[in-house]
């Protein structure tokens, strides 16, 4: 169990959103926030990992940076306060309310190609996260993002906790039905999600699940 | 040896190691941070991938036994041999901004070749050669250099890590373009620009026998191995 210290929910109410989208498991999600605007993810059933990318909206060779963003707070796990760090070294976004308690950044997202290292080469036909980023950068042309784009990602609602002799590991989620994360743009940004379809390991409770996006413009 | 060479401390380098070859990097003085990026040049969206490389083998560093993947599911290069124990890949690497702060900025026009150089632009420098940008960087590997984590998540750089003399083997499973630089650690909390040279040493790879520690160190790296195998159909 982790402190609840590290817990905070928010006070946005779900009926003021100006955007609400459900996410089934195994697609993905691409869309702007702008800056100012609140964005929340919602794990709606619980157990169910949100791989997320973000990108400056006018210049998406400036994205998400995992290794910035751990080093910037000095710490490998992703909650209220962090400051999401592009590979230009600005914020991009904050965590502003959080009912889980913690996220991953370094376990990166499933692939078709790593599930034949992780599992079993025969296993390269099934469903992957990956495979959702590269339809969804085929789909939308117009974000200029492509496969150079996509890199390594936040895992929301993930837990891969790592030990002080280095050990890491994908344990069962801290998450649950109802919990979620919510963070504010500090620029324009476009968010790409998978609502991960993985079955072969407890990232998403060997069960994948719905997701939900709510959008809030500032007070 | 194929090729023996010297990286003096804040300077950068990219080559192409051939499949079956072997890299052996040296800290010669104790201290060295050794930036690296792995591409296939024959295919230059796939490079190496941090994430997949830890999750696969269940670690959050590297050291003998290890393989360094691909976003493709397969083997840039093994490490066969390590004396240091621990090579921080979560990291990332000094930009400008980072050097100016931490130790203050010194130009090619005020020092010439001992300018203080960083790790993101020389990343950027040798990438270009390629027709690589930003878009095409990613975690790298800071050979020589370990940041652990205590029970809280919490990262704590090691100083005085890699003795003089430390070094570790790479055979490459594949043909592989290396970008290499020796910027110092970003976490690196030296009170003077850290400047150390690396040995650098080509030769051939012992071929892979069946007892290869770092083929059996996992199922995962045999598999690994397996995709490499495919990939050049010698099935």
């Amino acid at each position: 169990m982790l402190p609840d210290t590290l817990l905070k929910e928010s006070l946005l109410l779900p009926e003021d959103a100006v955007f609400r989208r459900i996410i089934p498991a195994g697609e993905y999600f691409f869309e702007p926030i702008l800056a100012g605007q609140t964005c929340r993810i919602v794990d709606v059933e619980g157990n169910q990992a949100a791989d997320t990318l973000f990108y400056n909206a006018a210049d998406p060779a400036e994205r998400y940076s995992a290794v910035d963003t751990i080093r910037n707070q000095r710490n490998i796990y992703l909650g209220t306060g962090t400051k999401l760090m592009s590979t230009e070294g600005r914020v991009m976004l904050e965590i502003v309310a959080d009912t889980v308690g913690r996220h991953d950044t370094l376990g990166g997202a499933c692939a078709t190609e790593s599930n034949t290292v992780r599992y079993d080469l025969e296993k390269r036909h099934m469903h992957a996260c990956r495979d959702s980023w590269m339809l969804a950068v085929a789909l939308n042309e117009k974000y200029g993002v492509t496969k150079r784009d996509i890199t390594h990602n936040i895992n929301f609602f993930m837990n891969v906790p790592v030990s002080q002799a280095g050990g890491l590991d994908f344990e069962d989620g801290l998450s649950g039905p109802g919990k979620y994360v919510e963070m504010r743009a500090a620029m324009d940004v476009l968010m790409l999600i998978s609502n991960c379809p993985q079955i072969n390991n407890p990232c998403s409770g060997y069960n994948p699940t719905p997701l939900e996006v709510l959008i809030w413009n500032p007070a | 040896m194929i090729y023996s060479t010297t990286l003096p401390g804040g300077k950068h380098w990219s080559f192409t190691m051939r499949r079956g070859h072997l890299l052996r990097l040296i800290d010669i003085e104790g201290g060295a941070n050794a930036g690296m990026l792995l591409y296939n040049p024959q295919n230059l969206l796939e490079r190496y991938n941090a994430p997949d490389t830890l999750k696969c083998q269940h670690t959050f560093f590297l050291a003998a036994g290890n393989c360094l993947y691909s976003d493709m599911g397969r083997i840039f290069c093994s490490v066969i041999a390590d004396s240091v124990g621990w090579h921080d890949t979560v990291c990332g690497t000094c930009d400008a901004h980072l050097v100016a702060q931490r130790w203050g900025t010194l130009s090619y026009q005020q020092a010439l070749n001992d300018w203080r150089q960083n790790g993101r632009d020389s990343f950027l420098v040798e990438a270009a050669k390629y027709g690589l940008g930003r878009r095409d960087l990613a975690a790298s590997v800071n050979w020589f250099s370990k940041v652990a984590v205590d029970g809280h998540g919490n990262m704590r750089y090691q100083p005085a890590h890699s003795p003089a003399g430390s070094h570790v083997d790479l055979r490459f499973e594949m043909d592989t373009l290396v970008l290499l630089h020796t910027c110092p650690h970003p976490l690196d909390p030296a009170e003077h620009y850290p400047s150390h040279p690396i040995r650098i040493e080509i030769d051939q790879a012992p071929p892979v026998a069946a007892d290869d520690p770092c083929m059996n160190a996992a199922p995962e790296n045999a598999r690994g191995l397996r995709n490499n195998a495919i990939y050049h159909q010698h099935v």
